[in-house]
């Protein structure tokens, strides 16, 4: 029903578009350009590329001289490295002097499949979530993958932006808007709100289409900003649908959920359930398997929706 | 020094670990074949020949320790722990499967034989100072093995733990840089160069001593060599072949950390069986 395409292909395209127009575009990689796609940049634009080889923290650290020094950086790397393995260098070097580095991570979440824990991470958008200055990106397909590298490297400042290594649905079109900060309804209804980032906003749409089959209307929201979060659509949903389901390929631990529900808490309270990867580390296998054995599937929103509906 | 039993032996566990390694990543449909069959020949001289270790007690507290710090070459380390005994030799192609022990890197609290969780790269060699300074502690006679890949090298963690040892005097740890040159983006020289790689590890207090990672004979006298240095640990760069022993992975990049495909696959296997023969026409009979 929808096209499949690749996030980091989109990233690894737009950034040599981007690199024809700004000259001060550096990138950086640690030992993955074939797998982050910064290779296509690398190719193009060889002197404005930096190898690190395996050795991310210093990469940050570099990150963060270039970007002192008037260069745009875009560092990337698999998501459980770029994240978790420099947190220091990330918090101290790039987040607190608010540099202009944008940490744009692939493979994320448990769709890493074979490589197993070591290498899936489900804890990377609750570690960037919590540095101050830092905002946190996470578009839904490769559409808008492009726009958001384009949006973050626009605007000054740290950006953290992950990406799956799967392929994934693409369900949104080349001339809806982007903007930083700002959810969009993908489709209305009215008796409870699905508020999904990443690869699950189109779990959510499925699941919306499974619910409609049983008389139930559903919103569904991208949340392709996690921070700052858009508190005004996620209050406005829960004010008229009364009932929120939130959906992430991401620990239920600090990520969408949490925002969304703290949010909620404090402004406007209404039932939430979180659908999310569960509190333990993931294992090797496909990934679509894994979806299903961590409980990220259109089936598992489904029920989270009618038990929030429940407790209205 | 090595007689022509050991060297038999030896022979043909190499080569049916390779063959379990190729079998392994085709049927999972990802992992590492090259760094796995760079490793190959080391892994089956340690754990057949050097080290004090009971397939059937794998946690008995005398052992001799190995942390695969290079994580991702878990198809070597699988395949020769199984040819061991350590568990079954069917297990091997449930690699990377959801519900497998076998994991695509290696999970302590997962596998018996695992004695350590790795796959973010240089991280292994902290680890093992850890071990080495638990049987100082304990007045234990174990030795603690670990190895590196040439790229892993690059982690400024590597170089913390390098320092670790040293001023520890940790010469119950030896260890192994599978130099075969190469990393995910290229040549490790064109990547982030590591020469001089010998007088690095010196100049952080090592013993180093630089062999042939493929012959069992020079990873024999190195490992004794090593375990005759008092004061400093050790450092043994072995030269090796990345994707060594199937002739289209040797010296690729491209197979780093991608199975061979249905043709591919066939070929290797020739090959291997191949090399099979010729060892039972050098050696007379097989195992
Ligand atoms: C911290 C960390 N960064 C990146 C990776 C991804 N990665 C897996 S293998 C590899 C290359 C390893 O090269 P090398 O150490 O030379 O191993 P070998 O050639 O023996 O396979 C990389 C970058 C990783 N596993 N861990
Ligand atoms: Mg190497």
């Amino acid at each position: 029903m929808w096209e499949m395409a690749s996030q980091r292909v989109a990233f690894g395209k737009t950034l040599v578009e981007i690199g024809k127009e700004n000259p001060d575009l550096v990138l950086l990689g640690a030992d993955l350009s074939s797998s982050t796609k910064t290779s296509f940049f690398e190719r193009e634009f060889p002197e404005r590329f930096f190898n690190c080889g395996i050795a991310e923290a210093n990469m940050m650290g570099v990150s963060a001289g270039l970007a002192a020094s008037g260069k745009v950086v875009v560092a990337s790397t698999f998501a459980v490295f770029a994240t978790g393995r420099c947190y220091d260098q990330i918090r101290q070097s790039i987040a607190y002097p608010r540099l202009n580095v944008k940490i744009v991570a692939s493979h994320a979440g448990i769709t890493v499949g074979g490589d197993g824990a070591s290498h899936q991470t489900a804890e990377d958008i609750a570690l960037m979530k919590v540095i101050p200055n830092m905002r946190v990106i996470v578009p839904a397909d490769a559409v808008e993958t492009g726009k958001a590298v384009r949006a973050i490297i626009e605007e000054e400042g740290p950006f953290y932006m992950r990406m799956g290594r799967s392929d994934v649905p693409t369900i949104t079109k080349e001339d809806d808007p982007f903007e930083i900060g700002k959810a969009t309804v993908m489709r209305d209804g009215s008796d409870v709100s699905l508020i999904g980032t990443g690869i699950m906003v189109s779990q959510a749409l499925k699941a919306a289409e499974m619910l409609r089959l049983e008389g139930i209307e559903a919103e569904v929201i991208n949340m392709s900003t996690l921070k700052p979060l858009d508190e005004e659509t996620t209050i406005r949903a829960a004010k008229k649908t009364g009932a929120v389901v939130t959906t992430e390929e991401h620990s239920v631990i600090f990520g969408l959920g949490n925002s969304v529900a703290i949010t909620l808490g404090e402004k406007y309270p209404v039932p939430v359930k979180r659908v999310g990867i569960p509190d333990r580390f993931g294992e090797s296998g496909e990934w679509d398997a894994l979806m299903v054995k961590y409980g990220l599937t259109p089936e598992n929103i489904v029920s989270a929706a009618k038990e929030v509906i429940k407790q209205k | 020094m090595i007689d022509e039993e050991t060297l038999k032996k030896l022979s043909f566990k190499a080569n049916a670990v390779r063959k379990h390694v190729i079998e392994m990543v085709y049927a999972a449909g990802s992992g590492h074949p090259g760094g796995s069959l760079s490793a190959t020949d080391m892994l089956v001289t340690l754990y057949f020949h050097i080290m004090n270790y009971d397939p059937e007690n794998p946690t008995w507290e005398e052992r001799d320790r190995f942390v695969l710090s290079k994580g991702h070459a878990a198809p070597a380390l699988y395949a020769t722990l199984a040819e061991l005994g350590v568990f079954p030799v069917d297990e091997l192609l449930t690699l990377r499967k959801i519900g497998s022990r076998l994991q695509g890197h290696p999970d302590m609290r997962k596998l018996p034989g695992i004695e350590a969780s790795t796959g973010s790269l240089g991280q292994g060699l902290s680890i093992a100072n850890g071990m080495a300074l638990a049987a100082k502690l304990d007045r234990k006679l174990y030795n603690v093995f670990v190895m590196l890949g040439d790229g892993e090298v690059g982690e400024g963690q590597v170089w913390e733990a390098a320092m670790f040892a040293s001023h520890y005097k940790l010469d119950n740890l030896i260890g192994f840089v599978d130099r075969n040159r190469l990393q995910i983006d290229g040549e490790t020289e064109k990547v982030m160069s590591l020469e001089p790689l010998t007088e690095k590890w010196r100049s952080f207090g090592w013993a180093v001593r630089e062999i042939n990672g493929h012959d069992f004979e020079e990873i024999i006298d190195a490992v004794e060599w090593a375990k005759g240095i008092k004061g400093r640990p050790a450092m043994i760069i072995a030269h090796t072949i990345k994707g060594k022993g199937v002739s289209f992975m040797e010296g690729s990049v491209h197979f780093h950390g991608k199975p061979p495909n249905d043709e591919e696959y066939r070929i290797a296997l020739n090959e291997l069986e191949d090399e099979r023969k010729r060892l039972v026409e050098e050696f007379g009979g097989g195992s």
